[in-house]
């Protein structure tokens, strides 16, 4: 119980890398592109081009900030539908070039606003987890800090989920779980533990395939992992990738008949 | 003399009234009079459902149980029901949670927080399903999901259009993760059906919030809501609390999603099986044409 919170808390804790760290040590020559061609650019989620041992990817990534100002900018990585739609646009063009995507799961969750409500935050989360389940090309999310809610998911339909051994994934902060069920936003401790939300907990339920373990040389051995993962993917036809990816989550509930 | 401090407890005992029951019956309009929620406007409960839970007097759309909307759509006795028997388990052991699904059972008198079937609408053959706000606020659970899920997959399979009522708070959090996976793995289902160039109507009805409107509620190819619906991802609450505001009035309703271009159309209650009629009538000519 005391683990699930000392994990949450490592999660989010203060200087611990995000989404930008992970571009600049797994990749060369990224380069970032812009905008959803809708409404705007969202900051909080990071997306380009760049090559993993030398074969070109498209990465998609949340990125909560490095100081206190630019945290403000990019929203602590929770995105606007905008960015959400950069994120379709560019696993659009990852189809279309044949290449495949990787993206890098680290939010608190979808921003809750009134602009974000405004232009559809629903319809932009409900619109990639329709996408990427068709999309032609091999899917890989890899969660390196916070996985919230519809927000994480919205870029974690893939055929395969990894978390490194302190992220966390869950349906509903352990904030709002205490505060909705008990009533005490205080019960945060408990609220972690009955989530099931850490890598070890998603590993058992079959929610994730990987859980990679935080050594010093972290990034040179996932660049590895990664290459060998998008190679055993690409071997798939593009109609046997979707087939994977959908019965990957067809399977996932429990219920009694 | 009753003294007329006490005089409700005792009437109260007087009558075997029991508060707990209160929980546990249906709130169907079985008492002589109705309170609109909206005006307080008293309606005879017999006019009441005549009327399909819409207030006479202002028009409010009151919940209406997910298997009454069906039989309301399907023309007389065409509906039939699948998946019946699928009901929620507790797979994160969660505290609590099983004594909620048995609470919930009773009060809605359903074995889970959506029904699918189906049934001929206009003479039209389709798949159907419902939501029903009675069990858990119509929250997504592995039962939701599987039953939603394979709608759409027999719905393919069969070629048929799909018509779906939604009502829901979101997630259903004592599943934890299963429940988020249920908006891939309903949306996965949505896709295929609509790759086959196969039709689906969702009817957006109040509330409709979080994770349901970031799946399938919001993946129909035609969306229509019911006056006054409250549609949104985050909950007026939440975002209340992260903006420090009071909202504005009329944000996050049907027609305010409307104007934003997120809905096709706002259709009132007495004029949705016609609609629907019309709108499966010209995609049948399409395909035939």
């Amino acid at each position: 119980m005391a683990d699930a919170f000392k994990k949450l808390q490592l999660a989010r804790k203060n200087g611990r890398p995000s989404g930008k760290y992970y571009i600049d040590h797994l990749l060369t020559d990224f380069v970032e592109l812009h905008g959803d061609r809708r409404f705007g650019d969202d900051p909080a989620i990071i997306a380009g081009i760049g090559m993993l041992c030398g074969k070109p990817i498209t990465v998609v990534a949340h990125e909560k900030g490095g100081d206190i100002r630019d945290k403000a900018r990019r929203n602590f990585g929770s995105a606007h539908p905008e960015g959400y739609r950069k994120a379709l646009r560019q696993m659009k063009l990852a189809e279309k070039f044949h290449r495949p995507v990787l993206c890098i799961v680290d939010t608190a969750g979808a921003y809750a606003g009134i602009g974000a409500e405004e232009r559809g935050q629903g319809q932009a989360i409900a619109e990639n987890l329709m996408e990427m389940m068709a999309l032609k090309t091999p899917i890989l999310s890899l969660f390196v800090g916070e996985g919230g809610s519809g927000g994480a998911l919205a870029l974690a339909v893939a055929n395969e989920v990894w978390m490194l051994e302190n992220a966390v994934y869950s349906v509903i902060s352990p904030e709002g779980c205490a505060s909705i069920l008990w009533k005490d936003a205080s019960k945060v401790k408990d609220a972690c533990a009955c989530l099931k939300m850490t890598a070890d907990d998603l590993l058992s339920l079959g929610v994730v395939e990987q859980v990679i373990p935080e050594t010093e040389e972290l990034c040179a051995g996932l660049k590895q992992k990664l290459s060998e993962a998008f190679a055993r993917m690409n071997r798939l036809s593009p109609e046997e990738l979707c087939d994977q990816r959908y019965q990957r989550f067809r399977r996932l509930g429990v219920f009694g008949e | 003399m009753l003294k007329k401090a006490n005089f409700k407890q005792k009437r109260n005992q007087l009558e075997g009234y029991n508060p707990a029951l209160d929980e546990l019956s249906p709130n169907v309009p079985d008492s002589l009079f109705v309170k609109c929620p909206h005006c307080s406007h008293l309606t005879l409960g017999a006019e009441l459902d005549e009327n399909q839970m819409v207030c006479p007097k202002c028009g409010y759309h009151m919940r209406l149980p997910a298997r009454k909307r069906l039989y309301n759509l399907c023309d007389g006795g065409t509906f039939q029901e699948w998946d019946a028997g699928v009901f929620s388990k507790d797979p994160l052991s969660f505290p609590g949670y099983q004594v909620k699904v048995k609470s919930s059972r009773l009060k809605s008198r359903e074995m889970s927080a959506v029904v699918t079937g189906r049934g001929e609408v206009g003479k039209i053959s389709c798949a159907l399903f419902a939501m029903e706000g009675q069990f858990m606020m119509g929250s997504m659970d592995s039962a939701v999901g599987e039953k939603i899920t394979r709608v759409f997959e027999r719905a393919l399979e069969k070629k048929l259009p799909v018509i779906g009522f939604t009502v829901s708070g979101g997630a259903r959090m004592q599943e934890g993760i299963l429940s988020l996976m249920q908006m891939a793995k309903t949306s996965g289902a949505v896709k295929r059906h609509s790759d086959a160039g196969l039709l689906y109507v969702t009817v957006l009805t109040n509330p409709t919030t979080g994770g349901v409107t970031a799946s399938f509620a919001m993946e129909g190819d035609i969306l229509l809501a019911e006056p006054g619906a409250l549609i949104g991802f985050a909950g007026p609450r939440v975002i209340e609390q992260t903006m420090r505001q009071k909202l504005p009035k009329g944000f996050q309703s049907a027609e305010f999603l409307l104007e934003k271009g997120f809905l096709d159309d706002v259709v009132p209650r007495s004029e949705l099986k016609g609609r629907l009629t019309q709108i499966l009538r010209l995609h049948q000519a399409e395909r035939e044409g």
